[in-house]
Parts: C-alpha cells; structure tokens; sequence
C-alpha cells in the first residue's frame, strides 16, 4: 500500500517536473511570473487528447509542446511589444487560451481516453508494465533535463539568463532582449504544455480546468528544490527543480493519506508557497528578534 | 567619427515638470579622441550620452556615428559599436551568472547568439589572459558569481567587458562615483590604459574638474544642456581647476557655490 502510493506519487512528480522546469525558466531564469502556464498546461493536455484519440500519442507531445510555444510568445509579445506588464499579460491569454482548449476539445469540458493506445503503452504486456510511467518518464524528464542545461550553457542560452538578472546589461551589451523574452517563454510554455499533454495520457483524461493552480505547483517544486538542494551550480539548479516537484507529490500524497480531502488540495499548495516565499523575511525576522534579545541583556550586564 | 547636429530633448512635455535637458546641442568627435564631460547636476550630461546610446530618444536633430544615421536604431543596435559603463556598479553586470559567463556574453557582442557552446576552450583561454590584465586577480576566479565581487572589482570588469569587442565609442557616466577613492583611481588608471592601447574613442563623464583636466584629449562644461565651454590642445593644457571654476561663473551666469551645483575640485 505505501509502496503503491509512493511509486504514485514519484510518477506524478517526474511529470510534473517537466512543467516546473517551465516555470523556473519563467520565474527564475526571465525573472518573470508568468501566468499564462495555467492555461498552457490545460492547452497541452487537450491538444494531446484530441491526438491521442487520433491514434497518435507520440506527436501528441510535438503538437502539445509547440501549441504551448505558441501562447508562451503570444505572452511575450503583449509584454515587450504592446508593453503590458507581465503578469497581466498572462492572465490575458490564459483567458483566451480557455475558449481556444473549449474549442481544441471540439466544444467539450472533457475528454475520456480509456483504452486508447497511449506511449506508455508501448511497455504493455512486458514484464515491465508495473513500471511503464515510471521507466518513460524517467527517460523523458532525462532528455528534458538534459536538452536544457546544454541549452542554457550556449550564447543563447547565456543572455536568456543574464535577462532575468539584468536587462540592461543585456541590451548595453547588444542584444535584443524583447527577442530573449520571446524565446524563453515559448520554451517555458512548452514544456508546461509538455508535462500536460503527459497528464492527459497517464490519467486517460482532459480536463477544461485540469491546469488551475499550475503556477502555484510549479512554483512551489522550484521553492522547495531551492531550499533543499540548493542553487550553486545551473545542473544542480535544475536537478532540484526536478527532485523540489518529486517532493512537493510525495507531501501531497502524504497529506492525503493522512486522510484530507482532494479537494482541499489547492489551499494546501497556496499556503505551501506562501510559506517558502515568506520563508527570507521570517528568518530575517527572526534573527533580528535574537540579536535584539542577546544585546539588550548583554547591555544590562554591562551597566 | 560622432557627430551630432543640433539635438534637442525634452521631457515631460506639456506637464509641470518640463525640462529641456539638451538645447540644440551639436557636437562632434574624432576618431581617438578623449572627451570629458564636466556640469552642475542636472546639466544634461547623462542625458547627452543616453541620447547617443540610444536609451533616450531626442525630440529634434541628427546622430550619426562613422557618418550612418543612427537617430532612430534600437538602443541594443547601437550598443553594438558603443561601449558603456554606468556610475552604479550594478548595472554593468549580472549578479547571479560567473565571471566567465558575464564576459563571454560581452565578447559575443555583436556576432549571433546561436546554439553554439557559450564558452568554447579558446574562449576561456583568451578571457583569462584578459582578465588577468586588469590585475585584479580575477583570473583566479573566473567561476564565481558576480554578485561576490566588490563595487570596485565589478566596475573594472564592466569596463572590460564594455571594451572586450572593440567599440567605435565608449561612454563612461562617472563610473568611478561609487567607489572609495583608492579604487577609484586604479578603475580610472585601467580606463586610460584600455583607451590608449585600444585607441577607442571616449566620452567620459566626471565630477571632478582634476579628473576631467588629467585624462583625456579635449574637455567640455555643460549648462542647462547647452555646452558652454569646449577646450583641448594647448589652451587645455594651460587650464587649471581654478581657471575653470571662473569660466563656468562667466560663461553660466551663475556663481559656483557649494550646494548641488557643486563641480567638486578634487
Ligand atoms: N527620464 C527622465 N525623466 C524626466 N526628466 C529627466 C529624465 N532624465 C533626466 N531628466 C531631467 O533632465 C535634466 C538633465 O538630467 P541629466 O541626468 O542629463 O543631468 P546630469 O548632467 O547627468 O546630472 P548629474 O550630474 O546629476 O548626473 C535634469 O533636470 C533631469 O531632472
Ligand atoms: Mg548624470
């Protein structure tokens, strides 16, 4: 029963690893906080049922990846070209993306791929079928992993970085940085469009509102890899996103074992990330309370 | 080499706050020539470089740089032939890549930013031996964040990142302002050498009229965004801080007193 719920759990991480892998790219890499992912996500996963029921799963992920690209730079291009600022940007086309996966869907709030033909079926019938999600998504979140640190260590991939840091710089330094906002988003969306289009075939469903709160999830792998594993080097970096998403499922799993209900998910996930984003002020707080404590006693000593 | 003809900006049109900062401004620079910049607060002196760099688009007139007309390029186009450091240490640079990174992306500057390795081997090789030319010991540290390096350490790695690809101008905003003097001095000392070995031609803001009158080829004083005073050759060499003080009583109409309009004396 703990195993089952565990492997579950680590299953489900792995996925959701490829879209914190998004976020972080957003959020910490752009220093941006982009909404759009909630729909994104959603976008993936409906692309990918629709294709999946078409028999093809395996371009279902292409597809999903690159619908995502699409409204990461249509995100983009409101926030540097028309200037809105980014976090209404997002919301703008997350509203917009949630007519277009109505339409995707062919007008419905859901579709059911039971005993369609799916990648993981791929290992049915072998003797390692138990494992199938696991060994797949083992592989991909690899590639993933992999494909993006040899991607943010080329001159790409640099000034993609020093834009979060320092956009002027960047521009000072000759380059675009509208153009630089525009290919990382487009990677980010993608691959939350990626992880999503991965959730629709492992839980044989899509959901209109399958991605509500995938920011705050997203955010709260990259939060919780941070404070656990730590931010020294960029692979490292991107390992504790991987491993902050593994562990952020397994307390969820945890939690609901615990007997707390489904629904309650979501305010658990708020209040997780209001917890590690507050996390620099309480100790900063707190370590101002300790010296101020020891001081006026020392003082009184003193005297 | 740089020429701008009658250049004029405004801001905060038809508000309370209008200010004309640059008052039909011409000037031109030659090639190799070293330009500094003196003024009371609020002359126009950053706003005559930002006007140039493209950070700040002007109301009226032309700027050409190597006769092109770049009166209406992006600020990240013209960054490609201009080089710039700012008085805030911060802004040259990004906190959180490496050393290495930082200068690679400033010696990538004006080629493509494919998906070709960031730092290739050869790379490394030729950005240690630059480094280690500023003789800061950087060298040695090539792999740690920016953001552990002094105010000092990171402005003298701006400017070398500013001059790593040859610029056709490079534009320094008092980018010693914030650094205690000692390191002031050695920032400036690197500035003349970089310029000197490179022959790149230079504007060079300062607030101090010493600093303005030692380096450099030419010198000019700006007022209410007019250039009121333009020397170099032999008259330059025969000025003095205090000959300059008196100029700018003459030629401003005001009298230098110490409140903000301060020209600092050394
Ligand atoms: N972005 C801006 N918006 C509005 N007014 C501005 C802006 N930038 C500069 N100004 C105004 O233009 C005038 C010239 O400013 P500028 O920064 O060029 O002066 P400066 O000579 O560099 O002064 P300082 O020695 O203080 O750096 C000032 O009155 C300033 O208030
Ligand atoms: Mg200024």
């Amino acid at each position: 029963m703990f195993f089952s719920t565990m492997q579950g759990a680590v299953e489900l991480g792995i996925i959701y690893a490829i879209m914190a892998l998004g976020v972080f790219i957003s959020f910490r890499t752009l220093n941006m906080p982009d909404l759009t992912v909630d729909s994104s996500f959603t976008l993936g996963a409906c692309v990918s049922a629709i294709l999946t029921i078409g028999g093809h799963p395996y371009l279902a992920l292409i597809a999903a990846f690159l619908a995502g690209s699409i409204a990461g730079s249509i995100t983009a291009l409101l926030t540097t070209k028309l200037k809105i600022q980014p976090l209404l940007s997002g919301i703008l086309v997350m509203l917009g993306l949630y007519s277009i996966n109505l339409r995707v869907m062919g007008n419905r709030p859901n579709i059911n791929l039971l005993n369609r033909k799916t990648i993981y079926s791929i290992l049915q019938g072998t003797i390692l079928e138990d494992y199938k999600i696991f060994i797949l998504s083992f592989i991909l979140i690899i590639c993933v992993l992999l494909i993006l640190y040899f991607f943010l260590e080329t001159k790409l991939g640099f000034v993609l970085r020093a834009t979060g840091d320092n956009p002027d710089m960047v521009k000072a330094l000759g380059t675009n940085t509208d153009f630089t906002v525009f290919i990382g988003l487009a990677i980010s969306n993608g691959l939350v469009a990626l992880a999503g289009a991965l959730i629709a075939q492992e839980q044989f469903f899509s959901d209109i509102s399958m991605g509500v709160g995938m920011v705050v999830i997203g955010l709260a792998s990259v939060i919780i890899g941070e404070v656990i594993f730590g931010t020294n080097s960029l692979i490292r970096r991107l390992i504790a996103v991987i491993l902050g998403a593994i562990v952020y499922r397994i307390i969820i799993s945890f939690v609901l074992e615990l007997g707390m209900p489904p629904t309650d998910l979501k305010l658990i996930s708020a209040i997780i990330v209001m917890l590690a984003l507050s996390m620099p002020v309480i100790k900063n707080k707190l370590s101002f309370y300790r010296k101020k404590r020891a001081n006026s006693k020392g003082g009184k000593y003193r005297c | 080499m740089l020429n701008m003809e009658t250049v004029s900006k405004t801001f905060g049109i038809g508000t309370i706050n209008e200010k004309l900062a640059l008052d039909t401004i011409s000037l031109s620079l030659n090639e190799g020539e070293f330009l500094t910049i003196i003024g009371g607060n609020g002359a126009g002196k950053s706003t005559l470089l930002n006007c140039i760099s493209g950070t700040c688009p002007i109301d009226k007139g032309r700027v050409f740089l190597d006769s092109e007309d770049i009166t209406y390029m992006p600020e990240y186009k013209r960054s490609r032939k201009i080089g710039r450091v700012f008085q805030d240490p911060l802004r040259g640079t990004a906190f959180d890549m490496t050393i290495e990174e930082n200068l690679a992306i400033a010696y990538s500057k004006g080629k493509k930013k494919g998906l070709t390795r960031g730092i290739s081997k050869t790379d490394r090789k030729w950005l240690r031996e630059q480094v280690a030319l500023l003789e800061l010991g950087l060298e040695d540290r090539l792999k740690s964040k920016v953001g552990l390096l002094s105010g000092g350490q990171r402005q003298a790695l701006t400017l070398l990142m500013a001059t790593i690809v040859k610029p056709k101008l490079l534009q320094l905003d008092e980018h010693t302002a914030a650094l205690d003097p000692a390191i002031a001095k050695k920032v400036l000392s690197l500035t003349k050498k970089i310029v000197k070995e490179h022959n790149i031609s230079t504007m060079m803001i300062t607030h101090n009229m010493n600093v303005a009158l030692e380096y450099g080829t030419r010198t000019i004083m700006m007022h209410e965004g007019r250039i009121i005073l333009d020397i170099k050759g032999e008259e330059r060499k025969k000025m003095t801080v205090d000959a300059l003080i008196e100029q700018f009583s003459k030629r401003s109409g005001t009298r230098l007193s110490n409140d903000r309009m301060l020209l600092k004396k050394n």
